[in-house]
């Protein structure tokens, strides 16, 4: 199964999506390869061997400097007809899903996105896909090749296991139309802290926290753990809180690694927006709050004493 | 200890929901008929219309370019209807004549139905008395009725506008001249927001309101033109569909439990079981609104009667798939209004009180209500008249009141109001009516409104299953299944006393089946008064806060559930 | 300006959402509406047409005949034509076909901006945007969190994880807009009263010069298998606050899961 990973850069490191993804990929095959598309990246062909890529493609240019998707797109497309990867694989990323989509159109390839997990069952490479909500999971896969893959932002950990990859430089020619749009300004990282939407880690405070300025607990344990501050929809109403940060059926649906709900009951208006979540913490001081019934860790007791101790030790143990 | 509703008013005045168009001419929207709600009485108005203006081309022609309109302020058609329901053909058939039975939107004729007198354990089978005979009738969804008909309206050249409130009755030189929409796009305290839409005029030569129960313009008309002397009383409905393995095959009624029969708690009503089609079934409490235990919840009760052995072996192995709410009036004959009509327009359906409560039938009522009033339409349309005259719309009046709707509700007239005196001398007394076809008791029995009958803080909470989430469930994720959409930062919509005795909060606490309604903090321990919280966007509309004291006002057109299969 | 927008429908954002046991895809019998993210795309639409002198919105819809309500609602909302691309050919088409009918039926309009929502409430049509750009060779950004258009240009936001990007291409393009980028207007009275009046045009595949088995399934490079349960969350545990010890274990649950 000669397979191709796409590794996504960013400020001149490889991003750790693509390297999960490439570790899996490792897991499932040997023929395994990965390729980086950009301007001077060619340093971090190391560190994808490292991840487990046998042979590592650099499309070098300056034509790639830009984080766009459509030049990705004219390179890849080459790539995989001349070497005849009959799988490709994508680490989610608002880039990595244009160029997969884009891919797809160019080679008429089958594309399965948001998937959770890749196995091979009697030489079939087989996708899980959550779907409602994350009740259920859809069993994908491909009536052709090459097949195409996106995989949902941090599902599989990277590994270092490899060793010294071959390095393969491979021609840049893009057509007219892959170079139309223009970065004018680039972003930067952002300095307040990561969106709900983005965060790997959310805190999230309800109608337990009491009144408005305990929110700062919820703030504080959000800041300890590099995460992104959410409310309820109680909480938005009552005006604690902006909208932006509401979580539920009518605010917006997130799915973090980490997901801690601070005096939080837990309806089922709540539970659909946060119910992907990888694992999800409930402190509350009602036992029988609906939102025991689905989180991993529940912890009935006060939020006003438990939260400040928690920052506490989080804090020590970062030493931040 | 006990208080009254009526005696913590709504800050409500019809006044303030009747006006005059204020749109510039060439910004009012024109109609001929203008039909306010579109449930099965609208709808049936439309479709006679559709046909009566098929043989009169002149009349359609003198209409403009929407003769005929109906606004609805659901998603779509359907999407706020909620009943049983077991439906009597005879509408329909003299609506659609010709039609066969399998094309009608129904899901299964009644085979088999029983009537069960239910204790916490036991069902003992009763004879149906003959008011509750359903031999030729149907299974239907009332929604997929109103989704049936509202397709039947459209291709016969009405125009449905669905995600439409109908806000404030246009009044002009005394008479109904048409209805301004609602706004959206209101902020929570009223003001604009950026994608703020303001409502429209639209002006009709006749107003048809067919806004079923608790219909706002409907209570705002009976107000302004002084249409309702009597009180009308409603029940709350709340009711769940499930798909089940296996096919259940019978109608079914119950009376007794969970319901008390003592005078002094005034629980009248019971619950209904119905199978719809193959694979679910379709089951409801219905509880008089004039109960007097403050810690009743209708919704509550409904889950607890699932636990019956009767119910849960009907259940067994199945998944709740919808729940809904919504209220009935109850009083019939006794309860109508004193006239039909007012100046410009005319009331049918539910909203004009035509149910039969001993029958539970109402939906083809509404629907011949609607065909009657299309046609004085038609004749108030003629040339050289108009539906202002003294008397153009008299005709509605004597119509219905030759129909088979006026016959069966006065036969059956006292037979609700009997149950103001608790089970047993209730039963009586109805029975006694039945028996002799109406003629008793002598005196027709009065009623009282469901406000107010004072309410106290009992027990009845003591019992209410704790939602497990298989067979029992709690009401915000049953709001959930309802499809709710209401818009989170848009201006509550229900007008209530915010600070209440502690009695009545409760009563509006439990009573809600969408959880609107909490108690805040003590606003005045000495005198039992507390706040009242509100949370307008779980609403679903069912109106039963404006039968115990409170005013449901309609929110923002498109918001509220999206009934698919009730 | 003339503007395509692509919406489509699916089911209602609140109505439980079932998959259908034959076909294991969403039950689209359900209540039916409007993609919600695509009023959005919508309304970008009718401002940049608004901003200009002579423009048009097309509103172009793939999906079955019933899908029509969806596009009266975006005709409702302010868009001047619609096009409904349906064919029973088409159903069960993946992103390959999807993108294949929508390019063809996009391209007749020979648009100056091609609009799409950025997501879809049931997360069929993500990405669609990239692949139909790809066939009709147009530049493409997605994620728009601001989109203008001046001198033959469009200049868009792009909401990244990294903050937002500033990128410009010349029209004709392709913009995928993301729902922070604007608070869609309402249709008026007006509006859904005279929706039906407004010219529809309706597709089939022939008339898009496409072949049946260029769509729907056999047109489609992937398939679904089955459904499974996801994977249990696993026991839960549970932890009672008794003298302050609580903190610490949520601390040592955290890291023993690879959490901190």
């Amino acid at each position: 199964m000669p397979t191709l990973v796409y590794v996504e850069d960013h400020e001149g490191e490889p991003v750790k999506g693509s390297l999960g993804v490439l570790g899996k990929a490792a897991d499932l095959g040997d023929d395994i390869a990965a390729v980086l598309l950009g301007s001077g990246v060619e340093p971090l062909a190391e560190s994808v061997g490292a991840h487990g890529a046998k042979r590592v493609f650099i499309a070098d240019d300056s034509a790639l400097a830009a984080p766009l998707p459509q030049p990705r797109v004219d390179v890849l497309a080459k790539l995989v007809e001349s070497e005849g990867f009959d799988t490709v694989l994508f680490g989610a990323s608002v880039l990595a899903a244009d160029i997969a989509a884009g891919l797809a159109a160019r080679l008429d390839a089958g594309l399965n996105w948001d998937l959770v997990d890749l196995e091979l069952r009697d030489g079939k490479l087989v996708g899980k896909r959550p779907e409602l909500g994350d009740s259920v999971v859809a069993e994908v896969g491909w009536t052709s090749e090459p097949r195409l893959a996106l995989i949902r932002s941090g599902t599989f950990e990277p590994s270092e296991s490899g060793s010294s990859p071959e390095i393969v430089r491979v021609d840049v020619r893009l057509e007219d139309f892959s170079t139309k749009a223009v970065m004018v300004e680039q972003a930067h990282e952002e300095s307040q802290g990561p969106s709900i939407e983005d965060a790997d880690v959310i805190v999230a405070g309800g109608r337990g926290l009491g009144q408005a300025e305990n929110f700062s607990l919820v703030e504080g344990l959000a800041k300890a753990l590099g995460g992104a501050v959410a409310a309820t929809r109680a909480v938005v109403d009552a005006g604690w809180y902006p909208y932006a940060t509401q979580v539920g059926q009518t605010g917006k649906t997130v799915s973090p690694k980490l997901y801690i709900a601070c005096g939080i009951s837990g309806a089922i208006q709540h539970k659909v927006g946060m119910q992907g979540s990888g694992t999800i913490v409930a402190i509350n001081k009602d036992p029988n709050a609906p939102i025991f019934e689905y989180s991993d860790l529940a912890v009935v007791g006060d939020v006003h004493e438990i939260v400040p101790k928690l920052t506490d030790l989080v804090q020590a143990r970062r030493g931040s | 200890m006990s208080a009254r509703p009526v005696d913590f008013p709504p800050p409500f005045d019809a006044a303030e929901f009747v006006a005059e168009p204020t749109d510039p001419a060439d910004e009012r929207i024109e109609v001929g008929v203008l039909i306010v709600g579109g449930g099965p009485a609208g709808l049936a108005a439309a479709i006679r219309l559709n046909q009566l203006l098929d043989e009169d081309p002149a009349t359609r022609e003198r209409l403009g370019e929407i003769p005929v309109a109906v606004v609805e302020k659901g998603r779509a058609p359907g999407a706020h209807l909620l009943s049983g329901a077991v439906v009597n053909p005879r509408a329909f058939r003299q609506l659609f004549p010709g039609m066969l039975s399998e094309d009608m939107p129904f899901r299964s004729r009644v085979e088999r139905e029983g009537l069960y007198y239910l204790t916490s354990k036991r069902a003992l089978r009763l004879p149906a008395p003959p008011t509750m005979w359903n031999h030729g009738n149907y299974v239907a969804s009332i929604s997929e009725i109103g989704r049936w008909l509202a397709e039947r309206a459209e291709e016969g050249g009405a125009m449905i506008v669905p995600e439409t409130a109908a806000r404030t009755l246009l009044v002009s030189g005394g008479r109904v001249v048409g209805i301004r929409t609602g706004d959206r796009g209101r902020g929570r305290d009223g003001g604009e927001l950026p994608n703020f839409e303001a409502g429209s005029d639209i002006t009709a030569r006749v107003t048809i309101l067919a806004e079923g129960t608790q219909g706002h313009l409907t209570g705002v008309a009976l107000d302004r033109f002084g249409m309702q002397s009597r009180p009308q009383v409603w029940a709350l409905g709340v009711k769940e569909v499930w798909e089940v393995p296996n096919r259940f095959d019978r109608v079914v009624h119950t009376m007794g439990w969970p319901l008390r029969g003592g005078r002094k708690f005034r629980e009248f009503g019971g619950s209904f079981i119905y199978p719809l089609g193959e694979n679910m079934v379709a089951l409801g409490m219905v509880v008089g609104l004039d109960y007097a235990d403050a810690s009743l919840s209708v919704h509550d009760l409904l889950q607890e009667l699932k636990t019956h052995p009767l119910v849960r072996g009907i259940l067994a192995g199945g998944k709740r798939v919808s729940w809904g709410a919504k209220t009935i009036p109850e009083g019939g004959f006794l309860a109508l209004p004193d006239r039909f009509h007012f100046p410009g327009g005319m009331i049918v359906g539910d909203g004009a009180g035509l149910v039969n409560v001993p029958a539970l039938k109402g939906i083809h009522y509404a629907m011949r209500s609607g065909m009657l009033a299309a046609e004085t339409a038609l004749e108030a349309l003629q040339p050289g008249r108009t539906a202002w005259e003294p008397g153009a719309l008299e005709s509605y009046d004597s119509a219905l009141k030759k129909s088979y709707v006026w016959k069966d509700l006065e036969r059956v007239r006292n037979m609700r109001p009997a149950f103001q005196y608790g089970f047993t001398r209730g039963a009586m007394l109805a029975g006694a009516a039945l028996n002799s076809f109406g003629k008793l008791p002598p005196r027709d029995l009065k009623l009282e409104s469901d406000a107010q009958v004072p309410v106290f803080i009992g027990e009845r909470s003591r019992t209410f299953p704790a939602a497990d989430g298989q067979l029992t469930f709690d009401k915000l994720s049953s709001v959930y299944l309802s499809g709710n959409k209401t818009r989170d930062d848009a201006p509550s919509h229900i007008r209530i006393d915010r600070k209440v005795r502690r009695e009545v909060a409760e009563a509006w606490v439990r009573m809600c089946p969408a959880q609107v309604y909490e108690i805040g903090g003590e606003a005045s321990p000495a005198g039992n008064v507390v706040d009242v919280e509100v949370t307008a966007s779980n609403c679903v509309q069912c109106g039963a806060i404006t039968a115990k004291g409170g005013r449901l006002t309609p929110p923002e057109g498109g918001d509220g559930p999206e009934y698919r299969v009730m | 300006m003339k503007i395509a927008v692509c919406v489509k429908e699916v089911p209602d954002a609140s109505a439980p959402k079932r998959l259908d046991p034959q076909t294991l895809r969403l039950d689209r019998s359900v209540a039916g509406a409007l993609n919600e993210f695509d009023t959005h795309a919508i309304e970008a639409g009718l401002q940049l047409r608004d901003e200009g002198d002579e423009g048009e919105v097309v509103a172009v819809l793939m999906g079955p005949e019933r899908a029509a309500d969806s596009l009266r609602k975006a005709l409702a909302i302010g868009a001047d034509r619609a096009v409904h691309v349906s064919d029973e050919a088409l159903a069960g088409s993946d992103l390959v076909a999807t993108s294949k009918a929508l390019a063809k039926a996009i391209e007749r309009e020979s648009a100056d901006l091609v609009l799409f929502g950025q997501q879809a409430g049931d997360s069929d049509g993500a990405v669609l945007w990239a692949a139909v750009a790809d066939r009709l060779r147009l530049p493409v950004i997605s994620q728009a969190a601001s989109l203008e258009a001046a001198d033959g240009k469009v200049k868009v936001k792009r909401q990244t994880e990294y903050g937002y990007d500033v990128i410009e291409a010349p029209v004709p393009c392709v913009v995928a807009v993301s729902d922070a980028i604007n608070e869609p207007r309402y249709p008026s009275l007006k509006g859904i009263m005279g929706a039906k009046k407004k010219p529809q045009d309706m597709l089939s595949l022939s008339d898009l010069g496409l072949s049946a088995d260029e769509a729907g399934e056999t047109g489609s490079r992937t398939e679904v298998y089955g459904l499974s349960d996801p994977p249990s969350r696993g026991d839960s545990q549970r932890i009672e606050d008794d003298g302050g010890s609580a903190a610490e274990k949520i601390v040592e649950y955290l890291s023993s899961h690879k959490l901190i």
